[in-house]
């Protein structure tokens, strides 16, 4: 944001809100006390009129660029060796808030596919599969110490190649990697107590096959719990998100790990598809879009492979009137506008109940003038890039068909970078359960606000999705929570919180959400062969 | 055709022979299609026309399904399990008829009939079992960093399709349909197609026991027609492939991805033909629960 105002006087230009698109008036009128006849010119909550930007300006706080030490040219990472592909082909990824290069990138073929899953074959045997427990624990535990020493660096990078703020890919996203190898390592050596009855076999080789919008963190959901359990992986991280699965590789040869173990392919969709298919592959683990996961369930039918898929989402958010207004709002930012939405348990229904939405809706859009969009490697900045100009595309469209279908848009005003994929935080209001913006996952930073009255109501409208991922309850009372969290058809509930995730958590979806779970006892359950003693 | 016999009455009666019909939210009707097929013996003797079940009845019995799935899943674990459990004490009256019905059909000595009778009646107790104790079982509380109180519970998927085991009529059944109902879910079951008798009887018991009508569906037919319908109902969430026929698995699990279904099936290398269901420990198996739970977690608040 630049607008050069002082504090207290904002420019009249700023006064009403913008639009990508076009202006749209106020779709709920204002029913706070801080509401009026010409709410513009009314202070709210935060001595400003509705909409405007900030009166203050922060000096840029950019972290630094210099702790990531960025090679021209990656290769494949296979048998423990970084290697061209083997046509010789690359592609360029790019830094989404510059549209500038950052990297070449190999781009495996069939053939490093098949090689991939030969080296994770052979390092099943004896190098990995024959290994004890203990040992393994131990190249768990040195890579996730590895992540935390060198946690800036992947932060950084993170940041660059997806877009992301630096303050979640530092705060989030790597911390949380540490954490998820850290939890799996302490199972390495204890699986005879993870499932009574059972010996818990390793299945082989799993395929792995990662979305862009968490890079490292879902690398680590993957490979952790894999090779906790005793099997050797072959990962293909999103082709517009490969540096930090790259610079994993790294981590490996650092840990010692043996080769073959961890295996890292990249490439566009095709080269997933041939390696969840590969018949080499035990197991496939599948995080990305429903449309994908369908695919991918097709594409191995008839296999006999193990499968776990992770896919999209239209969670509910559901505010009732006891709910601490105040944490709310923090709560719905959170969850709809972390990591610029792309998420696929983002909480992107607002579901308000409707004697409370008149004044949550005035505060919300007070909180979204605050919001800071704009380069992901400044410390300040709240929503970064979007991962990509197809994404924005996608979110572009989605957004108009809401304005095309009758929803209200509000958008705070705020300046965008020239360059690189951004969108402002998006809010609609009056939205019909039948509105795309209310059925279709946007993967943006968009909430579409819808209300009720009766919990009854919040919940079927709640569960009125094939999507079953995430949802969130606020309310002050216990009892409430914990029925509406039986009530409502999701893998994860959040109360009075929302994007909250810990390794001991298992995540994971209902419905066309996906199933199995990661994370937790019940993420390792996905890469064991039950035997019976 | 001699009807499956009910033992030997006095010469001079005239046996009441029963028509075998499809098990639909709790009523018995005949197919809206009008079709039967003869079902024979192992030796190709006549033994009864059973229902050919046509696309319309199936959808039918997906809908009785989902309607009673919510009150099912709401009852209390110990009540469900009671409920199967009341469905072994039912069976018990019942058994001169299953063992009939599987020594003519499945074409086994009476022994061998008995014997599987009896474990499936015991399957129903084991699994009863389990109503209360799946929680505890599957379940976790998570040790979450922050001030949350996290915990996991397992809870029904919904809809489940089963495709019942062919060649073990009864037996092979119940080891697929109890531990699907324990965990909360009611169900759609595609009988043995050359063995569907022991499966009709079985829904004449559970009419009469206290499973609430909806909760088990049962169609006899063609599976070749049936399951790919089955496999393609975007209102079914689950599968049980375990009946098909080796050859349409692909067909049948790809038709399935475009909902996203749960698919369970025979472990690796395990031919329907040959599984042994009276093999306790191979046949009855937590792991089966499990196929049809999804699992919850929450973050519950802890604050003053």
């Amino acid at each position: 944001m630049t607008t050069e105002t002082e504090p207290g006087t904002p420019d009249s230009a700023a006064t009403e809100p913008t639009s990508s698109l076009e202006p749209v008036a106020r779709g709920t009128e204002p029913t706070s006390s801080t509401g009026g006849p010409n709410r513009s010119e009314a202070p709210n909550s935060w001595g400003l009129g509705d909409g405007q930007a900030i009166p203050w300006e922060y000096a840029p706080a950019p972290e630094s660029r210099d702790v990531v030490k960025l090679k021209s040219r990656y290769g494949l990472f296979i048998g423990g060796r970084e290697v061209a592909a083997s046509g010789g082909a690359t592609f360029i990824t790019i830094d989404p808030s510059t549209e500038l290069p950052l990297a070449e990138v190999a781009r495996a073929t069939e053939a490093d596919v098949d090689k991939a899953v030969r080296s994770a074959r052979r390092a099943t045997g004896k190098s990995w599969g024959q290994l004890p427990g203990r040992e393994r624990a131990k190249y768990l535990f040195r890579i996730a110490r590895i992540l935390q020493e060198r946690s800036r660096e992947f932060a950084v990078l993170e940041s660059m190649d997806s877009g992301k703020p630096i303050k979640e890919s530092r705060d989030v996203d790597i911390p949380l990697a540490a954490a998820h190898f850290w939890y799996y390592a302490g199972w390495a050596d204890k699986l005879e107590y993870a499932f009574p009855g059972r010996i818990a076999k390793p299945r082989g080789v799993a395929a792995q096959v990662i979305p862009w919008n968490f890079p490292l963190l879902m690398l680590s959901w993957k490979i952790a719990p894999a090779l906790a359990a005793g099997n050797t992986v072959v990962l293909k991280p999103a082709s517009t998100t490969p540096l930090t699965a790259l610079l994993f590789a790294d981590v490996c040869r650092q840990a010692d790990l043996p080769a073959g173990v961890v295996n890292i392919v990249t490439g566009p969709g095709e080269i997933g598809m041939a390696l969840v298919r590969h018949e080499g592959v035990d197991k496939v683990a599948f995080t990305g879009s429903t449309a994908v996961g369908k695919l991918i369930a097709k594409g191995i039918a008839g296999q006999g492979k193990g499968l776990t898929l992770e896919l999209g989402g239209k969670a509910a958010n559901i505010v009732f009137d006891d709910a601490p207004l105040d944490q709310a709002v923090e709560g719905i930012v959170n969850g709809i506008y972390f990591n610029q939405g792309e998420v696929c348990c983002a909480g992107s229904r607002l579901l308000v109940q409707e004697s409370i939405a008149g004044p949550l809706i005035d505060k919300l859009k007070d909180r979204l003038a605050t919001i800071r969009v704009g380069d992901p490697l400044d410390k300040n900045t709240d929503v970064g890039a979007i991962n990509s100009k197809a994404q924005l595309d996608k979110i572009t469209e989605l957004v108009a068909s809401g304005v095309a279908e009758g929803a209200d848009l509000y958008q705070p005003a705020c300046d965008l970078p020239e360059r690189g994929f951004f969108f402002r935080p998006t809010l609609f209001t009056n939205v019909a359960q039948s509105h795309r913006i209310a059925r279709e996952e946007i993967f943006g930073p968009v909430l579409s606000t819808l209300t009720f009255r009766t919990p009854e109501e919040a919940i079927e409208k709640a569960n009125n999705t094939p999507y079953g991922l995430s949802a969130g309850i606020w309310t002050d009372k216990g009892s409430r929570i914990l029925m509406m969290a039986q009530r409502l058809r999701a893998g994860v509930i959040w109360a009075n919180t929302f994007n909250k995730f810990d390794p001991a958590s298992p995540f994971g979806g209902y419905k066309e959400s996906g199933y199995g779970r990661e994370g937790g006892l019940h993420g390792l359950l996905a890469y064991v062969r039950l035997e019976d003693r | 055709m001699p009807s499956v016999r009910l033992g030997s009455g006095p010469a001079a009666r005239i046996d009441v022979r029963k028509t075998y019909k499809l098990y639909i939210g709790g009523a018995f009707p005949r197919t809206e299609s009008g079709r039967t097929y003869l079902v024979e013996t192992p030796g190709g003797d006549p033994l009864a026309n059973a229902c050919q079940a046509s696309r319309k009845d199936l959808r039918e019995a997906v809908r009785a399904a989902r309607k009673a799935f919510e009150p099912w899943a709401a009852r209390s674990a110990m009540n469900r399990g009671q409920i199967l459990y009341r469905v072994a004490e039912l069976m018990e009256g019942r058994r001169e008829q299953f063992v009939a019905e599987i020594s003519a059909g499945e074409g086994v000595n009476a022994a061998r009939a008995r014997d599987s009778v009896d474990r499936a009646i015991d399957r129903w107790v084991w699994y009863a079992g389990w109503s209360d104790k799946l929680g505890q079982v599957l379940g976790s509380s998570n040790p979450v960093a922050g001030s949350y109180f996290n915990f996991t519970i397992p809870e029904p998927t919904g809809v489940v399709g089963i495709v019942a085991p062919e060649r073990s009529s009864l037996l092979g059944l119940v080891s697929r349909l109890a531990p699907a109902l324990v965990g909360g879910n009611v169900t759609v079951v595609v009988a043995s197609e050359a063995r569907p008798l022991a499966a009709v009887t079985l829904t004449e018991v559970l009419a009469t026991s206290d499973v609430p009508g909806g909760v088990v569906n049962l169609l006899t037919g063609r599976k070749a027609e049936l399951v790919p319908v089955l496999a393609a109902h975007v209102d079914v969430d689950a599968i049980d492939t375990w009946g098909i026929p080796p050859a349409s698995q692909a067909d049948v699990e790809s038709s399935a991805a475009d909902s996203i279904k749960r698919i369970a099936r025979r472990p690796r290398g395990v031919v329907d033909d040959r599984f042994d269901w009276t093999d306790d420990r191979a046949a009855q198996r937590p792991e089966w629960i499990a196929a049809f739970l999804e699992m919850k977690t929450v973050w519950h608040p802890i604050g003053a």
